[in-house]
């Protein structure tokens, strides 16, 4: 359907990431937030608690991340769409209620802003090292979205995608920002409302008493009733079964768990998504994301400037990641070289794909700036040798 | 036969608290003489007898004995994580604000883990009824200290007896904002269910707490006997009085439990609040989520 006007804020943009991802939210037709302060995302949650008592939206502070997610998942089940904006320490604080959100199959989105870490580590500067715990964070076996924008217009439109996505598979939709983009400023189209293409909450059509709350019906996705509505429903935390009652069995785990797994695994292919630029007949491809891929870029085309045939992917989804085209270009180039602001996290899924069929290097940033191109253009120069 | 018929009649007539119970989950996982079953009893009598309409009453629970209440109770069901219920549960009610939006949970849950999110719940107005019942312990997990346990009450991790003061429940939530403040135990199933029917017509954070017999751990391990002992010791124990100033209701090891209703004051609500608050900053340009939420329709 096409969304809602109130949120849109048609034209043309001056705005950093932060605002963009925003916009970007409440044009997704986003009416609950529950956020926290933290640099370097508070941004988000400022320039929306302006404008969304203008358009039926609440903006609450919660107390801490556990709050804010918590409060996040329980506004999701009103059908109302919710969102809550951190960065690495309040990630963290959220994994509890992200497995939460995972298992009660709560559609929401979580942007983290990402600076450097571990523990308080760079408040205010550039970090891409939550990749991992952005699959792994929360405990136990689950599949997870997640998106890294690389500018400000990227992270409008990605948040559209991240509500989307976050609907048609019932499941938390992480944005994975990072400071550089969201401190960036640039020019921001935001389209007209009857342009956005949103994925509404869709309600059972069943009646209260034929409805089961997680009944896939040959599907993965089971169809959502919301609070309110006279089902009368039971969700929990606990292994479920299709009533959503707990039963502790490794058969229902194996139902309940397996389903939630497929869901995402089976769709891989629609959900991954991924640029290319240059990579027919390279012998190197850089695999990147976020601030880097742009900093990526100018290594890129220094090296061809050296007679390298080098060329990118950027990962646009990064979770699931693309194994199939990771795979596929294991078999045709001579190396893949990964830079990313961190001591490697997603070059570990490059090398795991490519098998040892091609060397993967990794070129390392600790955080708290982006790579020099030099350093990334050393690394492709030395891949070829 | 005439036995045989009889005793089908009697099977066939529903139980009272069948129209708000799950009955297809009993049995429930809760000890002979737990006191939490009687708190649910009065609590499904109090919905009964309110006739608040149950399509729009949702309850959410944390984790923990009582944190199973909501997976019984026959509303929309939330069964969260733990210490979680309160955020979770004003979520729920800022997403669609027509809700009467309850929590029932365990005084480790509350009180313990989930703590922080209480004290700012009740500070801020929050538009929601918490039932906590109150068993001295951690009970799920195995009779361990709980926020609540009293001075030398011995639990499995304080062997030895308790030696950190205990919280006094009503008089936190009441200095923290709370609108309607009130404590029975399990034994006064009368005035719990009045007191349950009073908070559900209230706006605003009400808090009940509900000392409720735990056998199988505390009175274990402090040789208190059983339930049944536990309820005597509530009728030999228990004060009635409603002008107790809150400050003066913390609960001492099996020492005298004050009950009552403590604070019952209409104040605006976080809703009424932000209400009042943008229509007088916005004006015109105020655009109110609606009753039914912010959910946005094809």
């Amino acid at each position: 359907m096409k969304t809602d006007p109130a949120g849109v804020l048609t034209g043309s943009h001056y705005l950093d990431g932060d605002f963009a991802c925003g916009e970007g939210a409440m044009a997704a037709g986003c009416r609950f937030v529950g956020g926290y302060p933290i640099t370097p995302s508070t941004e988000v949650v400022e320039r929306i608690s302006r404008r969304f008592p203008m358009m039926g939206g609440t903006f609450i502070q919660m107390e801490d991340e556990m709050a804010s997610m918590a409060a996040v998942v329980g506004a999701s089940w009103t059908g109302t769409k919710a969102l809550t904006v951190t960065s690495g320490p309040g990630f963290s604080l959220m994994m509890e209620n992200i497995g939460l959100a995972v298992m009660m199959e709560t559609p929401c989105v979580v942007v983290n802003v990402q600076r450097g870490g571990p523990s308080t580590g760079l408040p205010t500067m550039v970090g891409q090292a939550d990749m991992m715990q952005a699959r792994w964070g929360s405990h136990g076996d689950y599949e997870i979205i997640a998106l890294c924008p690389q500018s400000p217009q990227e992270s409008f439109d990605l948040m559209i995608d991240a509500f989307n996505l976050s609907e048609i598979y019932r499941t938390p939709v992480l944005l994975m920002m990072d400071e550089c983009v969201g401190h960036m400023t640039e020019k921001v189209v935001i389209p007209k409302a009857e342009d956005i293409e949103i994925v509404p909450r869709t309600l059972t059509t069943k009646k209260p008493g034929e409805f089961m709350p997680y009944q896939a019906d040959g599907g993965h996705v089971p169809e959502f009733a919301r609070a309110g509505d006279g089902y009368r429903f039971h969700t929990t935390g606990l292994t479920h079964d299709e009533r959503g009652y707990p039963v502790m069995s490794v058969e229902c785990q194996e139902k309940n768990i397996g389903r939630l797994m497929a869901k995402i695994r089976d769709n891989t292919d629609k959900i991954v998504r991924f640029e290319e630029e240059g990579v027919e007949g390279a012998d190197v491809v850089l695999v990147t994301y976020g601030i880097t891929a742009r900093v990526a870029q100018m290594a890129m085309e220094v090296a061809r400037e050296r007679g390298v045939k080098v060329g990118m992917l950027r990962l646009i989804v990064a979770w699931p990641f693309p194994e199939k085209r990771i795979s596929e270009l294991a078999g045709k180039i001579k190396a893949f070289v990964v830079p990313e602001i961190n001591y490697g996290q997603m070059v570990l899924e490059v090398q795991r794909v490519a098998e040892g069929r091609v060397p993967t290097v990794l070129v390392p940033h600790p955080g708290g700036g982006v790579h020099e191109p030099e350093t990334i253009v050393e690394a492709i120069l030395g891949a070829t040798k | 036969m005439s036995t045989a018929t009889e005793q089908v009649k009697v099977t066939d007539e529903a139980h009272p608290i069948s129209p708000y119970f799950r009955m297809d989950r009993l049995p429930h996982i809760w000890c002979s003489t737990c006191g939490i079953g009687t708190v649910v009893k009065c609590f499904a009598t109090a919905l009964g007898e309110t006739e608040v309409d149950l399509d729009k009453t949702s309850i959410v629970s944390g984790i923990g004995c009582t944190g199973r209440v909501a997976g019984y109770m026959k509303l929309d069901a939330f069964h969260t994580t733990h210490g979680r219920a309160i955020p979770f549960a004003t979520g729920l009610k800022l997403g669609r604000p027509e809700l009467l939006v309850t929590v029932f949970s365990g005084d480790g849950d509350l009180s313990g883990i989930g703590g922080n999110h209480f004290i700012h719940a009740a500070r801020r107005r929050m538009d929601l009824l918490v039932i906590l019942v109150n068993n001295f312990i951690y009970g799920m997990t195995g009779g361990q200290n709980a926020p609540t346990t009293p001075l030398s009450a011995k639990t499995s991790t304080m062997p030895y007896g308790n030696f950190e003061p205990p919280f006094n429940l009503p008089h936190l939530a009441a200095s923290c904002g709370a609108t309607y403040v009130a404590r029975w135990t399990c034994l006064h199933t009368r005035r719990l269910t009045r007191s349950f029917k009073e908070a559900i017509k209230r706006k605003g954070f009400r808090f009940i707490e509900v000392i409720a017999p735990c056998s199988t751990l505390y009175a274990r391990l402090n040789r208190l006997g059983t339930g049944f002992n536990l309820m005597r010791f509530y009728h030999d124990s228990a004060e009635i009085n409603h002008s107790a100033d809150p400050k003066d209701v913390g609960i001492d090891f099996q020492d005298r439990i004050i009950c009552g209703k403590f604070v019952d004051e209409e104040r605006p609500t976080f809703l009424d609040l932000m209400k009042k608050h943008y229509e007088e900053t916005l004006g015109d340009k105020y655009m109110p989520m609606p009753p039914e939420g912010g959910m946005i329709h094809e």
